[in-house]
């Protein structure tokens, strides 16, 4: 398993307090943003306050991601400057809507790494599609770029240019997620869910995290700590899941070294995307200290 | 860099501190220095404003810091913010330069 993205903690750029103490909650990624969360006369003094804390503050093995502004205003370029010499992990482009967008911000990434002799290509990228026209390029933009970790959906901009709203069921938004799952699998990257805006509602966002694991999703953007443990929770393989993923491999591997073609375990026959899903799980479980392989 | 008005950058919340810079033409550098923990980090906090005015190049401005309870970094941060603005410098930094102020 590359790494775990089951949750990317929203951190608002221009907030020393929270950019100071946003890793002691556990997210897999932190987004510092950049964009929504910063007024317009604030752009200024958020950017160099996470180009600051990027550059001195140790964050540990937590993904760090910033949020950029796009660059059809004046913030976009000086972002990403500044956050690619900070040394971001990755650089989430908003509102993306074909993959001109993606090149457009991957060309000034490779220009900032060029000039400071930063490894060409180590800058990642991901792109959040927030919009009709996204969805629909959803491939495209997933297989732009090189450096494309992954594809998130940004709901509340979505469901205003479909002329609808959020519900509780997230029924509205069942077009654009199992379309940027396919996407995301076809190329190969993450999918990434939304936020779920109401912090309070605590059964209908474990809800909303089972469903979206069910459509296949790796992770989602919370936008509190108390988000994290559920997302970790759901995420995480159950012992029964374990132990039968433990048996099917087991099963496997023996059938393998007597040269058996058919696999079956307890009567059952066990086929290649059953073995693959087992495989999957315990890696999972692996990365979340659930399982250790025996030597 | 030259100061060609006042300014101020940062906010009164915790982990933050506010930097206000008021021009003077030749009374070198005046810092005012408000903190809820000036006893013990008062020495610190001075000497990270008084770095970063020097890394900017300036010799000559009064700075009014309310601090609470910032990190270096953020202080750096909102130092080299207010000295832009009151440069009158808004979007268009010189990255390079002020890498070499954060190796």
């Amino acid at each position: 398993m590359e790494r775990l993205r089951r949750t990317m903690l929203f951190v608002p750029g221009n907030n020393p307090s929270m950019l100071k103490d946003a890793s002691l909650y556990g997210a897999d990624s932190l987004m510092f943003d950049l964009e929504d969360a910063v007024a317009i006369s604030e752009k200024d003094s958020a950017r160099l306050l996470v180009y600051n804390a990027i550059k001195n503050l140790d964050y540990g093995d937590t993904e760090i991601v910033v949020r950029i502004n796009g660059l059809d205003n004046p913030f976009g370029r000086q972002d990403i400057e500044a956050v690619v010499r900070a040394g971001v992990d990755v650089i989430r482009l908003p509102k993306t809507e074909t993959k001109e967008d993606i090149l457009a911000v991957e060309a000034i990434i490779e220009e900032v790494e060029r000039k400071i002799g930063r490894e060409v290509g180590s800058t990642k990228m991901m792109a959040a599609v927030e919009g009709a026209i996204g969805v629909i390029n959803a491939y495209s933009i997933a297989t732009s770029s090189k450096r494309l970790i992954g594809i998130a959906l940004g709901a509340e901009d979505y469901v205003t240019n479909l002329k609808t709203k959020r519900y509780a069921d997230g029924m509205e938004l069942m077009g654009a997620r199992t379309q940027i799952v396919i996407a995301a699998r076809a190329a190969g990257i993450y999918a990434l869910d939304t936020v779920y805006a109401d912090i309070d509602n605590e059964e209908g966002f474990k809800n909303e995290v089972k469903l979206i694991k069910q459509l296949g999703f790796d992770g989602k953007s919370v936008i509190n700590p108390k988000q994290i443990k559920p997302v970790h929770d759901i995420y995480s393989p159950t012992a029964l899941e374990i132990k039968k993923s433990i048996d099917i491999c087991k099963a496997a591997k023996l059938a393998k070294e007597q040269g058996l073609g058919v696999i079956s375990l307890n009567g059952k026959m066990i086929d290649k995307p059953i073995i693959d899903r087992a495989d999957r799980l315990l890696q999972l479980a692996k990365a979340v200290g659930l399982y250790k392989e025996a030597q | 860099m030259k100061i060609i008005k006042n300014a101020i950058a940062g906010t009164l919340e915790s982990s933050d501190i506010q930097i206000m810079l008021v021009s003077n033409m030749n009374d070198g550098i005046k810092v005012e220095l408000k903190s809820s923990v000036e006893k013990l980090f008062g020495k610190q906090i001075r000497k990270v404003i008084s770095g970063t005015l020097k890394n900017m190049g300036i010799d000559n401005v009064t700075l009014v810091a309310t601090d609470k309870g910032a990190l270096d970094c953020t202080i750096k941060a909102r130092v080299e913010c207010a000295v832009y603005r009151a440069c009158g410098i808004k979007e268009e930094y010189d990255w390079e330069v002020i890498d070499q102020w954060n190796v």
